[in-house]
């Protein structure tokens, strides 16, 4: 096997990967789009943690946002699929090889518009992967229409005012039964980072709602996705940290009190500082209610909002043999002639 | 016009008994079990050694509505529908008047002796069997009341024709796996009515005399029996098949119920109970192919299974399959379109559809099963097909084929090892480096690798946007031409590699007929008919699209061709009009349109619509060359 070579002098990782390693190409999308931020701390997240880039998969729909993982993991295969159907290609990519972890990005239009049906199957079959949804409410790539994720009486110069409600993007995911609903935003690293981690170590899918303001079409400072209001606006739940398995002799002592931690189905470690009182991610109704109160108050909450590793994969459901359905050799797959022949003689 | 010849009579007048070569209709209602009755039948009459063929003409219903079952016995061995039926079993009130009136003069009618109102008919004999009273001695009660009167007509029968009570024990057996008990008490009913019948009805002299009987032949021997959708299934899993996803759509939904079953059975460690597969019941057929499609790019061998809706449905993927370049193979067994259409009628109505699926540039390759043999061949072909192409593979059965009984020679186990096309490994990757879509060979089939592979050059981005050989984004104009002309030399490479047509020169033939699928058996029987009239006709039977070069020389060898399908539009004639533009006056469409299988009978008065191209073009009316024959 080839070695990779790391650019001489660079720190590496436990892999010997520098963190260049973890790059794409260099990003079309604007100049402070937030999605770029996110794409950054991906390949900060995917250098922290290791990560073999041939284990990872790449996956998005279509829109701005799915544009993004052209722009890191640039060793890892990809797929940029159709508008609103990366969920059904993720499912049969990840059945196919049930090794492979996966991060996909989708947009606000991508998953609560033309997807939320594959979205919610998704979420529903539980299949093993990062869902990050970079939520601007407003479609970039065609110039400013509303999504169906804009503030309800919201006003766009291109699109008028939006009449309708908007869809809740963690609200339609806990009631799809994903067990790890997380809310975040662009404009902050360090928290989009932790949250990050936590999912890659999710038993099924994890759902990042990650609020995205798009610096052209919407980022005016009614508007609850744009820069401005999120900053002032966000509240966490609760400072996140996130422990890898590997490290988990080396976890602080901490006290009850002010920290919670949740361990995961991998052995990973998930601390929650406390910033209100609380609140418990694992409580799906004190959940619902604390999204539609935020929503109510033109809030938003951030961090793990939702939090179940109780149900099986989709791969782990398919009780399928330990090695990669795509890997099977023909010895494996193709029952033999005397199969055959006894099939055969029973339907005389 | 027409390969015309006058109808024979549908009954000529018989002298004496006929013997193994009548059609038999049962009239009943949908959801009262009949299926079984009816399947016991066949299978008895398939062990006696005689061939035949059933087919169910049933309704998109539940409970309630009118479903016929024809069972054709032929001691020459045609299996095609037969217009006609001369043994009527009117065991559904609601259809009685109609289903009476459908008999052929000298036909013979079983129904329930409690009805009023059954019609009369003094050209036919009709039987009428105390149904009420076998069901009454029963002591059966609520559904099982009617599910009994359906082992009344199948005791009543055999005795009428002469099948012997042996052969339907052994046909239940076979239908209730063994399981002696449910064989028992269905067969106490056929027994009760059977001596009934044997005791009140004639079969040789009176008002009850008939001449309808069926005897032993040796002609099955060997032989296998079962639906095209279970031999498809069956191929595919001798093809190594390990996801398949799916939405439920009449007549694909038993492909992935035989799937499930044989999955189970061979590919599931019954110690440990892990699977090498593994089967999704998707969302809707989008979902389903957005899956198989998933899979393929992974390596997996994936397949769907869907009818005309679920394809209209999975445009989308089929056109970034067909750009991005990854295998997937889609069984569609068509029904009657358009929009939901006829959910339970046959029809070959798909194929310029599936052929042209995908907006832009997009043409698929699609393999056209036309029996048995053929869906298990295909089952697996198909993958191989698709990856060695990198590219969707329809598979286009029909309701007729997939969801009917048919007799088959046993399946020959695959003559080769799996063909798993061009994929790179790590060291390959190392050795020769990596660009996803480069044409090295000059075959427009390029190289790929699959996700997992640790080469660091060895991964790429797949994408349905323009891209340059490495799987990069690019608007460059030539970058998207030199692709698109690659895809269609990788097209021309498929013609190649595709089953190529089965070919019956006669000589002396002006005529040939071109046709595909389960038109087949009609069409051969059509054949011997015109060829004792006087007209012999030579047969090419496609497999595949696109066509090869023996078509073009099939076409050039005839002076007229008929191109026999199931649809209005005549559209393979469509395509082949497109690929041989010099032969196109040549080519005259015969479709057959009512959702209904073909029939011999059809094939051999069909008049063809005037052909407009031929008229331009001067050329001689087809009606020219066949009318003598039909004695103008």
């Amino acid at each position: 096997m080839t070695e990779m070579t790391p650019a001489r002098g660079a720190r590496v990782n436990a892999i010997g990967l520098a963190q260049a390693d973890y790059k794409g190409l260099p990003s079309t999308l604007c100049q402070g789009c937030g999605h770029n931020s996110i794409a950054n701390q991906i390949v900060q997240v995917a250098y922290e943690l290791n990560v073999r880039p041939h284990e990872m998969l790449k996956l998005s729909g279509i829109g701005c946002s799915s544009k993004s993982p052209a722009y890191f993991l640039g060793q890892s295969f990809g797929f940029n699929t159709l508008h609103g159907r990366m969920p059904s290609l993720a499912t049969g990519a990840l059945i196919a090889n049930h090794a492979m972890r996966a991060i996909a990005v989708s947009g606000d239009g991508d998953t609560a518009s033309i997807g939320l049906g594959q979205f919610k199957h998704l979420l529903r079959r539980n299949v093993r992967m990062v869902y990050v949804v970079e939520n601007n409410g407003v479609y970039g790539l065609t110039k400013g229409q509303f999504s169906a994720t804009a503030d309800e009486g919201q006003e766009l110069k291109y699109a008028g005012t939006n009449d309708f409600p908007p869809i809740d993007i963690c609200m339609e995911a806990i009631l799809a039964g994903c067990g790890f609903v997380a809310r975040s935003f662009s404009g902050d690293a360090a928290q989009v980072r932790e949250l990050m981690k936590a999912a890659l170590s999710h038993r099924g899918t994890a759902v990042l709602d990650i609020i995205s303001p798009c610096v052209a079409f919407n980022n005016d400072d009614s508007s609850t996705k744009s820069y401005s209001y999120g900053k002032e606006h966000e509240i966490p739940l609760h400072g996140i940290g996130f422990v890898p398995k590997e490290a988990e002799i080396e976890v602080e002592a901490y006290d009850p009190g002010e920290m919670r931690v949740v361990e995961m189905h991998d052995g990973s470690l998930i601390k929650l500082r406390k910033l209100e009182t609380d609140y418990d991610p694992t409580d799906r109704l004190g959940a619902m209610h604390r999204l539609q109160w935020a929503q109510a108050q033109r809030e938003f909450i951030t961090g793990l909002v939702y939090y179940d590793d109780s149900r099986p994969s989709l791969a782990e459901a398919s009780r399928m043999v330990d090695a990669p359905l795509a890997s099977l050799g023909e010895g494996q797959v193709r029952p033999g002639r005397e199969v055959l022949a006894e099939l055969m003689s029973g339907l005389m | 016009m027409g390969i015309g010849i006058a109808p024979a009579p549908a009954t000529p007048a018989r002298e004496g008994l006929i013997i193994n070569d009548f059609a038999i209709v049962v009239a009943t209602a949908n959801g009262t079990g009949s299926q079984t009755a009816n399947l016991a039948i066949l299978r008895a009459l398939f062990k006696m050694g005689i061939p035949v063929n059933g087919k169910n003409i049933f309704p998109s219903n539940i409970q309630g509505l009118p479903t016929w079952y024809h069972i054709r016995l032929s001691a020459d061995g045609y299996t095609g529908r037969r217009h006609t039926s001369e043994v009527l079993v009117a065991f559904n009130q609601a259809t009685l008047v109609q289903d009476v009136q459908t008999l052929p003069a000298g036909g013979i009618c079983l129904t329930n002796a409690d009805w009023r109102s059954v019609p009369q008919r003094d050209d036919i004999t009709t039987y009428a069997i105390p149904v009420n009273e076998f069901i009454r001695d029963s002591g059966m009660k609520g559904k099982l009341k009617d599910y009994l009167a359906n082992m009344v007509y199948v005791g009543a029968l055999a005795h009428l024709l002469d099948i012997p009570l042996e052969r339907l024990d052994e046909a239940l057996s076979f239908l209730f796996k063994g399981k002696r008990r449910t064989v028992d008490s269905n067969m106490a009913v056929v027994r009760a009515a059977y001596e009934w019948a044997a005791a009140n009805l004639s079969r040789d002299a009176g008002p009850s005399a008939h001449p309808y009987r069926v005897a032993p032949m040796d002609a099955t021997d060997g032989l296998i029996m079962m639906t095209g959708n279970e031999a498809a299934a069956l191929g595919a899993v001798f093809g190594g098949v390990t996801f398949a996803a799916w939405y439920p759509i009449t007549p694909s939904t038993s492909v992935i119920d035989a799937l499930n079953g044989y999955l189970e059975q061979l590919r599931r460690d019954p110690q440990t109970g892990e699977a090498t597969y593994a089967v999704v019941q998707a969302e809707d057929e989008l979902a389903a192919i957005g899956m198989i499609v998933g899979a393929g790019f992974a390596g997996a061998r994936a397949m769907t299974a869907t009818s005309g809706p679920g394809i209209s449905l999975m445009a989308e993927y089929v056109g970034l399959a067909y750009f991005a370049e990854v295998p997937a193979v889609i069984w569609d067994i068509q029904r009657v379109g358009p929009s939901t259409g006829l959910p339970t009628r046959t029809s070959q109505g798909d194929v310029l559809f599936t052929y042209y699926l995908g907006h832009g540039d997009t043409k698929n390759v699609i393999l056209l099963p036309a029996s048995l043999a053929e869906c298990f061949e295909y089952g697996y072909r198909a993958f191989d097909l698709a990856d060695t192409l990198q590219t969707p593979v329809f598979v286009l059965s029909d309701l007729d084929l997939g969801m009917n009984n048919w007799m088959s020679p046993p399946f020959d186990y695959p003559a080769e090892p799996l063909r798993r096309g061009k994929v790179l490994t790590a060291e390959d990757v190392a050795e020769r480096g990596f660009a996803r879509y480069k044409d090295i060979d000059g075959d427009g089939i390029t190289y790929r690798t699959l996700p997992g592979n640790p080469h660091p050059r060895a991964a790429y981005f797949g994408r349905g946007t323009g891209h340059n050989d490495a799987a990069v984004y690019s608007e460059r104009p030539e970058d998207w031409e030199s692709n698109m002309l690659r895809l269609a030399r990788k097209f021309d490479t498929a013609r190649g590699l595709v089953p190529g047509p089965v070919v019956e020169d006669v000589a002396g033939a002006e005529v040939g007929i071109i046709a595909y699928g389960t038109t087949e058996p009609a069409i051969r029987e059509a054949r011997d008919r015109l060829a004792a009239a006087g007209i012999p006709t030579s047969f090419l039977r496609l497999r595949a699209l696109p066509i090869n070069d023996e078509v073009a020389a099939f076409v050039a060898r005839h002076e007229r061709i008929y191109v026999v399908e199931l649809n209005r539009d005549g559209q393979l004639h469509t395509i082949l009009l497109s690929e041989l533009p010099a032969l196109a006056t040549r080519l005259v469409a015969l479709a057959h349109l009512d959702g209904m299988p073909l029939t011999a009978r059809w094939v051999v008065e069909a008049r063809g619509p005037p052909h407009p191209l031929a008229q331009r073009a001067g050329a001689p009316s087809p009606a020219g060359t066949l009318s003598r024959a039909r004695g103008r």
